[in-house]
């Protein structure tokens, strides 16, 4: 840490936090002086998010220590940091829509009670909006369930910088401007450098790196869970932050075995426009190719998924779909696995009509068809008819996989299927994966882990619901994915 | 960047799909007056209402007991034996022993409140939970009184005898109750704390407020419009019978979502919930006597009734979103 005159308003120290086998910070030394604002970059999963609900209070780090002015916080509680000045906006929205602007506001100040506590609280609010963002619209007296997206982000950052009770020396920002225009991001950001030269402190944090590089005054680059750069904002230009994010060291091996030959152009099973693309760019997928679907997370790639699943059975504007379509779950808690079932029920679900004998689902293909999957894909399991619970979470995901690839679906869509499986695991489902391609199967493969691109034939990247870059497979570089993803265009 | 607004055009829509919506209430109570008037023109009195309105204000109550647990996004399926168990105490102990009697119906909001924290506590559905204390209510009120019976005490009596000039009794008192829910629930500030709970709880444990305070708070407040709700029907009986509350529930959560309530989300109306549970009032039992319905099918009548209006709710509703 460098040395300052006066404490730093908080100071991590090899701050670590894991989450089960992943490590989503590793060692961790992070501080923040008065009077700066200190931009937070880094790709999905790099662990900001993990700092700052640490920062916050919200996560307790299994190691490490966590310093307030200079003081060492034992029981680091969100109370507690709120009370040391320390205010977050978080990601996803924190106002409750059925109450008005002012009444949120009064949730966040405890002290805003009593006589006229509303006409006060609306007063507070309303300066504040009036000070960051001059000219707008928002009545204190309305619901937030009236207001559009942009304003509630308004109110919700407005709220954050709101002083009654508590002192406020830090505000977090994390993606503050994803929801606000042009103009409106303009002023919060005027506002931030205000803000900061009033001798507070801020953490921005964004994806556009135009963003960072102009309103920061120091910036850390998160990768793999540890601080992999932080310097003054001058020593880092556009390039040199995704040459960071994207680690300086060339390319793993872990694709170049598996360099296949490209296939002629077969027949096109997939075309698909997203619902926001201004231009003519779209998704395309042929027979027997894997397409990868890049960015950060939650920039449009499930969506699109999701839209393309619909469009099977209806006919949907931008979408053509000619091939039945299987649908690989991400999230296999709650999209995916029958809890109740056995491991065969929950693979023959997805084959039902096949499986059938008159009225009655014949058990024995039932079994037969787990047993062929169980062998195939190797789901480490004594018996078939056991619940499927028994099974770890990556067999758990296999069997996911086994219920698309055992159905009669020529086109499988994988919604970041391999979130918290097992390298090994993984590794199998990768094999599996080409054996299939290669007999004729389509895959569309939205994934949030850069390593896994090197198995696609083509990448799209998407950022804010749009295609902006697609790839072929020698173009596919991580650089080049993370260029895209954190590209500055408007 | 994506734009901040750009829903102009159909925010007129909105607007006039809210405007709908926030007189659905009175406009549907307009109805069954009018249809009343029709039927029969000589309710239209300051004697008709006093009659057709007499066992509103039970109604109302219970509504406003299940509008408190419906604000924290769960559902009170005990209201109506809930009512039942406090009318046969009150017919029976609060008359004989009144202190017996006032202990044990504070016991019993108290009991309430338990169930709000364990519910929270253990993550439990209250549907189930309160499914199960509805057995329980109904099986203390079976056991108070096995035949019907009982006394209401002088004093409750009295105040069902009260009358007002020019305005019957039960729509000055109904006001009244919907200004005191009005005040408490939307203009205090711990009332927009317990509606947050049910609009974004996590964000509102984020700002450091106890949850399960505000559960135990709503379900304590619930037990004691309950309470109210059995005293003000013995009042009106003055004699008591162990189902005498039974079909309160129903009503209650009819009279919630007539009155602009929703299941989910912290979005309640007390005015709304009061115009609701008169509205249910009227339409449960005067309407299909002038509509010379038979009384073995007024209860299907009834649940008839309950679908036309809620289904015109969820018309505008859907156009609002």
């Amino acid at each position: 840490m460098t040395p300052r005159l006066a404490p730093p308003i908080v100071g991590l120290e090899a701050v670590e936090k894991h989450f089960g086998a992943v490590r989503a910070l590793e060692g961790v030394d992070f501080d923040v002086a008065a009077g700066e604002c200190v931009g937070l970059i880094g790709h999905n999963g790099a662990g900001k998010s993990t700092l700052v609900q640490v920062l916050a209070g919200a996560l307790a780090p299994d190691r490490g220590r966590i310093a307030m002015h200079g003081v060492v916080q034992e029981h680091h509680s969100v109370t507690g940091a709120q009370r040391l000045g320390i205010r977050c906006v978080f990601q996803e929205l924190s106002l409750c829509p059925n109450l008005s602007v002012a009444e949120n506001t009064r949730i966040n100040h405890p002290s805003l009670r009593g006589f006229g506590w509303r006409r006060r609280a609306a007063r507070l609010i309303a300066d504040k909006l009036d000070e960051i963002f001059p000219g707008h619209d928002v009545d204190a007296a309305v619901d937030v369930r009236d207001l559009s997206i942009g304003r509630r982000q308004m109110v919700e950052v407005a709220r954050a910088f709101t002083i009654t009770h508590d002192p406020l020396d830090l505000v977090v920002l994390d993606e503050p401007t994803s929801s606000l225009d042009a103009h409106t991001a303009a002023q919060l950001l005027a506002f931030v450098r205000r803000f900061v030269a009033a001798g507070k402190s801020c953490i921005l944090i964004s994806h556009l790196l135009g963003e960072v590089l102009k309103n920061a005054d120091r910036i850390v680059v998160m990768r793999d869970g540890k601080v992999a750069a932080a310097n003054a904002v001058g020593a880092f230009d556009h390039d040199s932050l995704v040459a960071v994010m994207g680690g300086a060291e060339g390319r793993s091996a872990a694709g170049a075995g598996s360099a296949r030959p490209r296939r002629e152009m077969r027949a096109r099973r997939v075309r698909a426009r997203p619902v926001g693309q201004k231009d003519g760019a779209e998704l395309v997928a042929h027979e027997g190719e894997v397409v990868g679907l890049a960015g950060l997370a939650g920039h449009g790639q499930t969506d699109l998924l999701l839209a393309i699943f619909d469009a099977a059975d209806r006919r949907r504007p931008g979408i053509e779909v000619d091939a039945p379509v299987a649908l690989v779950a991400g999230d296999r808690q709650s999209d995916g696995i029958f809890p109740l079932w056995s491991i065969a029920e929950n693979v023959g679900i997805g084959s039902l009509a096949r499986l059938r004998q008159g009225m009655l689902i014949s058990a024995r293909s039932e079994a037969a068809l787990a047993q062929h999957w169980q062998r195939r894909i190797n789901i480490r399991t004594r018996d078939v008819q056991d619940n499927v619970l028994s099974l770890s979470g990556g067999n758990q995901q296999k069997v996911l996989f086994a219920r698309a690839l055992g159905s009669d679906a020529r086109i499988i869509l994988m919604d970041d299927p391999m979130r918290g499986v097992d390298v090994g695991t993984k590794r199998e489902v990768y094999d599996l994966l080409r054996d299939e391609a290669a007999k004729g199967r389509t895959f569309l493969w939205y994934t949030t882990e850069l390593d896994e691109l090197d198995h696609c034939d083509r990448v799209y990247v998407f950022r804010n619901g749009r295609i902006v870059a697609n790839l072929e497979r020698n173009e596919v570089t991580e650089e080049k994915v993370i260029q895209s993803s954190f590209s500055d265009a408007h | 960047m994506p734009v901040t607004s750009a829903r102009k055009p159909a925010q007129g829509a909105t607007a006039r799909a809210r405007l709908i919506r926030a007189w659905l209430p009175t406009l549907s109570l307009a109805l069954v007056l009018a249809a009343i008037a029709w039927l029969n023109p000589r309710a239209i009195s300051y004697f008709g209402f006093s009659l057709m309105l007499n066992l509103a204000i039970p109604i109302v109550l219970a509504t406003i007991a299940q509008l408190f647990v419906i604000s924290g996004n769960e559902l009170d399926l005990s209201i109506g034996s809930f009512v039942s168990f406090v009318g046969c105490v009150t017919a029976t102990w609060l008359n004989d022993a009144p202190w017996l009697g006032i202990a044990t119906l504070l016991a019993a909001v108290c009991v309430y409140a338990a169930l709000g924290a364990l519910i929270y506590l253990r993550n439990l559905p209250s549907i189930v939970v309160t499914l199960g204390m509805s057995f329980v209510w109904q099986g203390l009120a079976i056991l108070m009184l096995p035949t019907p019976g009982g006394k209401a005490p002088a004093w409750l009596q009295g105040f069902a005898a009260f009358s007002f000039p020019f305005v019957p009794l039960p729509i000055v008192a109904a006001l009244a109750i919907g200004a005191i829910v009005h005040f408490g629930l939307m203009q205090t500030s711990y009332g927009a704390i317990l509606r947050g709970s049910g609009g974004n709880p996590a964000a509102l444990a984020r700002a450091g407020w106890s949850l399960l305070k505000t559960k135990v708070v709503l379900f304590a407040l619930a037990g004691f419009f309950g309470v109210l709700s059995g005293m003000a029907l013995i009042s009106i009986t003055t004699s008591a019978d162990a189902n005498i509350g039974s079909g309160y529930t129903l009503l209650a959560i009819a009279g919630v979502i007539l009155g602009g309530g929703e299941f989910v989300g912290g979005r309640v109306s007390p005015f709304g919930a009061v115009v609701g549970a008169l509205t249910m009032a009227l339409a449960a039992s005067p309407l299909l006597t002038f509509m010379k319905i038979p009384p073995d099918w007024q209860v299907a009548a009834n649940g008839a009734i309950l679908i036309v209006v809620l289904a015109a709710r969820a018309l505008v509703s859907r156009r609002e979103d």
